[in-house]
């Protein structure tokens, strides 16, 4: 694989070509920001907090979905994007009903990391409160849409690590939903596995191993990676 | 069926036609089919067969003739008598009148008006004239002669020239050059490669597509053909909505038709071309009509969009490379290789070549479907073509390109249509949906109207889309009830700056236009909406001082 040069905030990087800008940032410790982005599963540049500036484009690019490429002059941290991402985080408060006070991730939440490291102390939205459902009819895990952000990551994982494809959204726009097989109660879906990995993989508290308390839940974000990663060593070996 | 054959049956039914001292032209379009037409279709031949008159004049369906608001209409030919508003009871009149020579002056409309007059026909050229249901008369009028020309010179690089000559940009609202998107996919070497026509048509107030393929499927069968055998497609899919059932069953038989007749399946016209179409039902979904989406629900997926790149020509359906089109843009490649890529960019100004067809609604005397060459003044198609506004009023803006696109004042009316002066006015050419706006009408109603066409229509994908758009329409709602603040205001103004610049796909990134245009040009609407509101102007007072 060839190598190329690119600017990222000003400082000069080389990188393998066929890498993403944002794999290509972090192998170099700066970090962009993501919430949909899973190593393991094909990004879907959902959730546009990763969006960066590329020099000679006004358009923004989703850094998980977008190739570094030779010469590119790219910045992370502009003072526009972190506004915007500001904004999406706000949106994403005021969608559904996030109260980290008495949620099983508190303190583990990536949606909470991201909100502190914005400094966001505020929404300016008027607060949706929409009336969703908890479902608790599975043995070991739970679902609480109140704190889902349709981020994807249990829908890919489900499919593409797991092979069960469990897991996918009804309806569109502020009304789509997550749902277990035809949208049955989660306990009811024959397909799944009882594996964990969606659980393992959700970026807030929507995903939670039953039994436990406000702050008590602590995602392994090592497991899907891993999995992955001894899969192609094994592949590699036969 | 070769160019012999086709002479052929193109002379043996024009010879037919000829017989007929008369022919009765009934528009079969949805407009005019839902105001009953096609029963007095058939109160018309009945009464021709009672009188004994089968053998001088032919009455038979046709496509649109445009005036909408005047249906069911009624041509007669060769004397190109107009008739408007026609039931099945005035079928005996009319016949009555056409034996002793004479015009029915009751239900006569005026063939010199402008609405007919200032038109130029490119895409609708058959539409009104041939009926949409019988091959033989798509061929009787030049039809599939474009496709057998192609074919027979073999030369694809010589037919992508032609179309690339013509200037022809994609209908379908964004304009890019349609020579140019060919070009990607005929580059590509890996193969199978797919071509889609986009006949996803879903912006409230747009009809073009609809009635192109209801007048005459052929056309963009044709133009689809020829576009495959230019990239190296074999397989076609035309993705329509399920809410278009007339238009679906006319794309069934005319893709039957032609298969029979060879000019669809294998080894098309003796040479080595194959080419099949399959027909794809939208669900009824807007955002479906965004390409990549689009192309996830032809594969049977949820549709959603995907980043792009990659684009289409490049991996499109199944990763391969695919040619997408609308359907105006392929009814107008058969006209093109007919006559030249120099002929067609002939017509239009600087880079908007050929005419654009638009659907006329909202307050406009001649609701209905225009077709006029692109340069045109937008006062020539609405004071002339469209009659100008009915009952007195004034009009106050013209909204084109949907829930995607803007509005235009009045005072911009002179503005010559084309892609780029109505992008610079901060509206889009757009598929070509054209809404007359009169002085009744609030112009923040109308935003939050197309808001909330947008936020039921997002797809859910991505944050600023999904949550941006329910948060407009929220804060467009506080303006419209009157408990809006100058807070609010900036708010509106900066969220919709992030959900242009950071949504996934076009349906976000184009969903605030119509917030922004109106923010533009009549923002003194949304001052007086907070003036409106007590607690605001107490607040504003405050900061005042």
């Amino acid at each position: 694989m060839s190598e190329i040069q690119l600017t990222i905030n000003g400082q000069a990087i080389k990188a393998a070509e066929g890498e993403t800008i944002l794999e290509t940032a972090r192998a170099n410790g700066i970090d962009i920001p993501t919430l949909c982005h899973q190593e393991g599963v094909t990004p879907t540049g959902a959730c546009r907090m990763c969006l960066v500036e590329l020099d000679g484009t006004n358009k923004l690019l989703p850094s998980c979905v977008t190739r570094a490429a030779d010469g590119m002059v790219i910045r992370t941290d502009t003072e526009k994007l972190k506004r915007y991402r500001r904004t999406i985080l706000e949106l994403l408060f005021a969608e559904r009903n996030h109260t980290c006070a008495v949620c099983v991730s508190n303190g583990h939440c990536e949606l909470q990391s991201q909100a502190q490291a914005h400094k966001i102390d505020h929404v300016n939205f008027d607060y949706r409160n929409p009336q969703l459902i908890v479902d608790l009819s599975h043995e070991r895990f739970g679902i609480d849409h109140n704190r889902c952000i349709l981020c994807g990551r249990c829908v890919r994982v489900c499919d593409e690590i797991e092979g069960a494809h469990t897991r996918d959204m009804r309806n569109r726009g502020i009304a789509t939903l997550i749902i277990t097989d035809f949208d049955q109660s989660w306990g009811e879906a024959s397909s799944c596995t009882n594996c964990g990995k969606c659980v393992e993989v959700c970026p807030t508290g929507a995903l939670f191993i039953k039994g436990l308390g406000a702050g008590e839940m602590v995602k392994n974000h090592e497991l899907v990676p891993g999995l992955v990663n001894t899969r192609e060593v094994v592949h590699a070996k036969n | 069926m070769n160019l012999d054959t086709l002479t052929l049956v193109s002379e043996q039914y024009s010879d037919e036609l000829a017989n007929y001292h008369h022919l009765i032209h009934i528009c079969a379009g949805t407009g005019c089919t839902s105001a009953n037409s096609m029963e007095l279709l058939d109160r018309l031949n009945e009464v021709i067969k009672s009188k004994g008159l089968q053998d001088v004049i032919l009455a038979k369906m046709v496509g649109c003739m445009g005036l909408c608001a005047e249906g069911p209409v009624v041509n007669i030919l060769p004397d190109d008598i107009l008739y408007r508003q026609v039931t099945p009871e005035d079928a005996e009149e009319i016949i009555d009148h056409l034996v002793r020579n004479e015009v029915l002056e009751r239900l006569r409309l005026d063939t010199h008006l402008p609405f007919f007059t200032r038109q130029q026909k490119t895409a609708l050229v058959n539409s009104g004239i041939v009926n949409p249901e019988s091959i033989e008369d798509y061929i009787a009028h030049g039809g599939y002669k474009a496709l057998l020309k192609v074919l027979t010179q073999g030369d694809r690089l010589a037919a992508l020239e032609e179309i690339k000559r013509s200037g022809l940009r994609g209908r379908g609202g964004a304009g890019f050059s349609t020579g140019m998107k060919w070009q990607f996919v005929y580059e590509k070497s890996n193969s199978p490669k797919y071509v889609i026509c986009n006949a996803d048509e879903g912006d409230p107030g747009a009809f073009m597509d609809r009635s192109i393929i209801e007048s005459d499927p052929h056309s963009v069968i044709e133009g689809m053909a020829i576009a495959a055998y230019v990239v190296g497609a074999e397989k076609g899919f035309i993705y329509v909505r399920a809410e278009y059932p007339l238009a679906i069953k006319r794309l069934r038989k005319a893709i039957r038709e032609a298969t029979k007749h060879n000019l669809l399946g294998t080894g098309i016209s003796g040479t080595g071309f194959n080419f099949e179409i399959d027909l794809r039902l939208g669900a009824g979904a807007f955002v479906c009509g965004e390409e990549t989406a689009l192309m996830q629900s032809v594969m049977g997926n949820r549709g959603n969009p995907m980043p792009r790149p990659p684009f289409p020509a490049e991996k499109g359906l199944w990763s391969q490379p695919t040619l997408i089109n609308n359907v105006e843009t392929l009814a107008n490649v058969p006209r093109i290789i007919e006559k030249g890529g120099d002929w067609f960019a002939s017509t239009g100004v600087g880079k908007s070549k050929g005419t654009k067809v638009f659907a006329l609604s909202g307050k406009i005397t001649h609701t209905g479907l225009i077709e006029v060459p692109m340069g045109i003044t937008l006062r020539e198609i609405i004071e002339e073509i469209g009659g100008g506004v009915p009952g007195g009023r004034k009009l106050k803006a013209v909204q084109t390109g949907g829930p995607s696109g803007g509005c235009i004042p009045a005072e911009y009316l002179d503005t010559q249509v084309s892609y780029e002066a109505l992008n610079e006015l901060g509206a889009i050419m757009g598929s070509g949906g054209m809404i007359v706006i009169d002085d009744s009408s609030s112009m923040i109603e109308l935003a939050r109207y197309f808001m909330e066409f947008s936020m039921d229509e997002s797809c859910g994908k991505c944050i600023p889309c999904r949550a941006g758009t329910a948060q407009i329409h929220n804060l467009l709602s506080l303006f419209v009830e009157g408990k809006a603040t100058e807070n609010d205001l900036e708010k509106l103004e900066e969220l919709c700056e992030v959900v242009c610049n950071t949504s996934l796909c076009g349906l976000g990134q184009n969903a605030p236009n119509p917030v922004i245009s109106t923010l533009k040009y009549f923002r003194n609407e949304y001052i007086e909406a907070i003036r409106r509101n007590p607690d605001a102007v107490e607040r504003m007072e405050i900061n005042h001082e």
